[in-house]
């Protein structure tokens, strides 16, 4: 078994993993980033319609194209990459940390190194996650799978489709579906107003005709090999009317119902999970529970933008340097969601420093305002123009706003009103 | 005449109307950018969409190569634009931004590519 | 045509029919196992519970009582041969009430009159001591160390391939649909109008036993289908118990169980519920807060976030409740084994030693295979190994190098054996190697499963199906649809 040393080694290499292990190498340590695929640039690949990068970038790119503006400075740095390298364990070991990752190539490695960065993303919810009923025959595919297939194979994995899910992968899904020839019959979603961006309604829905069932839910399948049509079941103040239900014919139906930080490897080493984000618990300089040990990008929390994937990773890339530069952070204490906010990443902040961070609101709400408040006394506010569950916010708390007092817990809570 | 629309330019998604006696003047307004109006204009006049699509190609470790117009072509272009795309067999080397359709119907827009396959 | 005539045709390629090939192909016999599905255990035995019972459910003078407790002390003999996942984690019933800890005292002296070693009556302190997960409420019950759990689909796999190697012949695809009797030989045909012949049939098709029987003119008798259906928990549920947590049963069935699986998982399930069809393997989202909250009376940690499949499967249930395993006494030749519910997976070893019996009684002449192989090569599971054999083992074969399924940890090494033991399909896949079964269910390895099957059969995506029949899963690439997307607009 090979072993090789770096000072990082970032596990995924996405958008999150190479905006991570750039920052790393640019501040002078050496740094290793293993991909499972066959290249890197992870989902985006996948991501071929237009709206990335219009923060990072100011211009509108497809997903490959902003991947590879990040692959071009990976590969003309001095960062390491394995392709097709799948982790298997990690172990501490005092200050070291060994991760185990194997490929075709190389073997099994074992890196030994002074800081890991879980950059690996999330998985997607599907039909188990949402106990959809009925039988189990084939056609039932999660929008990301079906996105491969088209996008990256070629394939048509249904001629009559239904999508479940009206964010902006079920939208942009099925405007995809619609371009290759098949026929979307329908969009369903549980809430009652749509998940995904206005201007994915208009182009990727009202373009075509395609109805979008708001306030419904996916009843039964049916089909015994194959799925032959499913039931719609509207729903009023929150309950299923099973009576007002009807049924739509179809040959498959595409699962866009969320996603998940895939956290598996550092649950095994006992890393405390947030059952709110469902990534790692961390630090200011996201950080995880584990000394050295670092979270970014959507493993942390689902991000709707890659754009603060690149923002978020890069600045965790820094404080990986930092980390390994011997800085002392400076005192922190707690982060908690307040009225309204469904999480807020971080969890802990730093009065000294500047700390930005990033929420999600549980309502939909024009005109919203977002209070953060230490010890009962407001330090910060911003006024937001339009709030929903579906769309991350984020904002900077200045350097010294917060006057702490040594005798209470300093806890930082945010709400919105 | 007056229709209320969404503006597609940019993820803000502003509420716009465009209102027209004939098709000469057209008032947009609601608008939060000078791109608002040539959206409104453009969706009485001449609805169009930027398209993406990916195409065969020829290469050891990918099927399909994602391309993208490098502007927004009318509406009634764009199913003719994918059925000949589709049937397309292209060769590596590719580099992105490379051109693969010049001047698609004579609409000053290029299909591009966003990706680059070199092996 | 198939000229050949077998000594023994098996109806159904599910656990029972599986064990019975195997046994018989240790002496000099022509034996088909015939199966209507693609591959084997896609029908009963593909949603079994996978318990290893300890012998303690029914009475004595239940057929299935002896064979239950003769079939289960067979296990680790077959296991060391066959290589299926099979731990005895023992089995524990709990009691919440006086009432119920009369019942586990009838429990208990089952286990004793079916001469079960190692049972035992807990207090409430021992209970806890067992399986700190329980419910601090619980009063008592009973522990069964010879209790287990296994794959119930990958022991069929295994049996398959072994009784393969030694000479039995497979058809898939082959639902009996008639046959007819010559001058002491069984023509067998098939639903796709392919025969067979053979001289002894034996009938264990689960739920159709009833069809198979009427389509041999043997006897007539009713299975009737109760469904069962089971939530599947992500392996990092804090709810997985160390032991199999029974309640105490009623008289339909044994109650909704906590069941740590051997690979990981925790299975919670399964409901009892009397159906007509032999068909509806549908999930219905009713069952699904009677399931958890009988689960998490027992144990309270359990928590639906952690679900991540649910899936239904089907008892062939005979009145009477016991097993039907005899020599027909309506036709030549015709063995019957039917009704083959609980506690049939733990049974069946024995099943197999008894129809091997029954068929020596009816004449057929049975002599020992002198080259007869037991055992079958293990697969290397690469979620299993430790990084220095995980080493050397991708330095044999690279294929072991690349991670498919990143849920399961499953190489291609892994699904190309599937490949070459003849499960071709995603399910069978799914069944061989756990590739699809973790918690994306399949989101990010079946693009790359299709590729494999391609490339390792030859087959075209069109004829990749999940599990055969009309599940078919692409059939057009792009450019093959006209696409008319932006319909009335010039």
């Amino acid at each position: 078994m090979k072993e090789f040393k770096f000072d990082t080694l970032v596990i995924g290499g996405g958008s999150a993993g190479m905006a991570a292990a750039l920052e790393v190498s640019k501040r002078g340590f050496s740094v290793a980033v293993a991909e499972r695929e066959n290249s890197m640039g992870g989902i985006l690949n996948q991501c071929i319609h237009n709206g990335f990068g219009l923060h990072h970038f100011k211009e509108e790119l497809s997903g490959p194209a902003y991947a590879e503006k990040f692959i071009d400075m990976v590969e003309t740095s001095n960062i390491e990459v394995f392709i097709d390298m799948t982790v298997m364990d990690i172990e501490e070991a005092g200050d070291l940390k060994y991760v185990y990752g194997l490929s075709r190539i190389t073997g099994m490695i074992k890196f030994s190194v002074k800081t890991v960065v879980f950059a690996n993303g999330c998985r997607e919810r599907n039909r188990g996650s949402i106990g959809t009923p009925g039988t189990r025959p084939s056609g039932v595919f999660t929008a990301g799978l079906a996105q491969r297939l088209v996008n990256m194979e070629g394939y048509i994995p249904g001629k009559e489709c239904v999508i479940v899910g009206s964010g902006d992968i079920g939208l942009i899904m099925a405007r995809r579906m619609t371009w290759i020839g098949a026929e979307v019959k329908a969009v369903i979603e549980i809430q009652p107003y749509p998940a995904g961006l206005t201007r994915n309604i208009v182009q990727c829905l009202n373009d075509f005709d395609i109805p979008l069932y708001l306030s419904h839910v996916v009843g039964d399948i049916h089909g015994k090999d194959r799925v032959e049509s499913i039931d719609v079941i509207p729903m009023e103040n929150g309950i299923q009317q099973k009576d007002k239900s009807f049924n739509i014919k179809c040959d498959s139906l595409l699962l866009a119902v969320g996603l998940v930080p895939d956290n598996e490897l550092a649950q095994k080493i006992g890393i405390s999970i947030s059952p709110e984000t469902n990534g790692p618990i961390v630090d200011r300089q996201l950080m995880t529970a584990k000394n050295g040990i670092f979270a970014c990008g959507n493993v942390l929390h689902v991000h709707d933008l890659v754009d603060f994937v690149t923002e978020e990773s890069e600045r965790c890339g820094n404080y990986v340097a930092d980390y390994l530069d011997k800085k002392t952070p400076s005192d922190q204490f707690r982060t908690l969601p307040g009225k309204n906010v469904k999480y807020i990443v971080p969890n802990f902040y730093s009065p000294s420093e500047e700390n930005k961070f990033y929420l999600r609101t549980m309502i939909v709400k024009n005109r919203a305002e977002l209070i953060a408040s230490v010890n009962g006394k407001e330090i910060f506010n911003k006024v937001l123009k339009h709030i929903q569950p579906s769309e991350m916010i984020s904002f900077d708390i200045p350097k010294d706003s917060v006057h702490i007092s040594d005798c209470t817990e300093n806890t930082l809570e945010v709400r919105i009103v | 005449m007056k229709k209320d629309m969404i503006c597609i330019s940019c993820p803000l998604g502003c509420r716009i109307s465009a209102e027209w006696e004939n098709e000469n003047e057209i008032t947009v307004t609601g608008n939060k950018c000078p791109r608002g109006i040539v959206y409104g204009r453009e969706e009485i006049l001449s609805p169009k969409r930027v398209v993406t699509a990916t195409i065969n190609i020829n290469s050891s470790w990918i099927s399909r190569i994602p391309v993208m117009t490098t502007g927004t072509i009318p509406k009634g272009q764009i199913d003719s634009l994918l059925n000949k795309i589709y049937r397309m067999d292209l060769d590596i080397p590719i580099l992105r931004d490379d051109i693969i359709i010049k001047n698609i119907d004579n609409t000053g827009i290029d299909l591009i590519a966003t990706r680059s396959v070199k092996t | 045509m198939n000229e050949k005539i077998f000594d023994v045709a098996i109806i159904g390629a599910g656990v029972v029919g599986a064990s019975i090939a195997r046994k018989l192909s240790s002496y000099n016999l022509k034996v088909a196992l015939l199966e209507k599905e693609c591959d084997v255990s896609f029908g009963v035995s593909k949603a079994n519970s996978g318990i290893i019972h300890g012998g303690f459910h029914h009475g004595s003078e239940y057929l299935k009582s002896k064979l239950e407790v003769q079939g289960n002390r067979m296990f680790d003999q077959l296991e060391q041969e066959l290589h299926f996942p099979f731990k005895r984690c023992g089995i524990i019933v709990a009691a919440f009430s006086i009432e119920e800890m009369k019942t586990v005292e009838q429990l208990y002296m089952n286990g004793i009159s079916n001469k079960v070693v190692g049972i035992e009556m807990c207090n409430q302190r021992r209970m806890l001591a067992l399986e700190p997960k329980l419910n601090t409420d619980v009063v008592g019950g009973l522990y069964a160390p010879a209790g287990g759990i296994i794959e119930p689909y990958r022991f069929v796999f295994s049996l398959v391939e072994s009784a393969l190697k030694n000479g039995v012949e497979l058809f898939t695809n082959f639902k009996v649909v008639a046959s007819a009797e010559n001058s002491g030989i069984y023509e067998v045909t098939s639903e796709m109008g392919n025969t067979i012949f053979s001289k002894w049939i034996v009938n264990s098709s689960g739920l159709f036993a009833d069809e198979i029987s009427t389509i041999f003119n043997a006897e007539k008798f009713e299975i009737t289908p109760r469904k069962g259906e089971e939530f599947l928990l992500d392996r990092n549920s804090a709810a997985r118990t160390d032991h199999v947590v029974f309640p105490v049963p009623d008289s339909v069935s044994k109650g909704i169980l906590v069941i740590p699986t051997v690979e990981g998982t925790t299975m919670l399930g399964p409901t009892a519920i009397p159906q007509k069809s032999k068909e509806d393997v549908s999930t219905t989202s009713i069952n699904l807060d009677m399931v958890f909250s009988s689960a998490r009376r027992m144990v309270p940690s359990i928590s639906q976030r952690d679900i991540i499949t649910s899936f239904t499967g089907l008892r062939p249930v005979l009145k009477g409740g016991d097993f039907y395993i005899d020599i027909s006494s309506k036709q030549p030749h015709f063995i019957q084994v039917a009704g083959i519910q609980s506690p049939g997976l733990t049974a069946v070893p024995a099943i197999a030693e008894y129809v091997k019996d029954l068929l020596k009684k009816d004449g057929l002449i049975l002599i020992e295979k002198s080259s007869y192989e037991p055992s079958i090569e293990k697969v290397p599971r690469m979620r299993t190994l430790p990084p220095e054999e995980a080493d050397l083992l991708i330095e044999k074969d690279p294929a072991y190098g690349e991670i498919v399924c990143r849920c399961e940890s499953v190489s291609e090494a892994e699904i190309i054996a599937a490949v070459k033991h003849g499960h071709t399909t995603l399910d069978g896949i799914k069944f061989y190697t756990r590739a699809q079964m973790g918690r994306c269910q399949g989101g990010f390895c079946t693009d790359r499963i299709i590729k494999i099957i391609q490339r390792e059969t030859g087959l075209s995506y069109e004829e990749i199906t999940k599990r055969g029949k009309n599940s078919w899963l692409i059939k057009d690439r792009i450019g093959e649809l006209k696409v008319n997307s932006y319909r009335g607009i010039q």
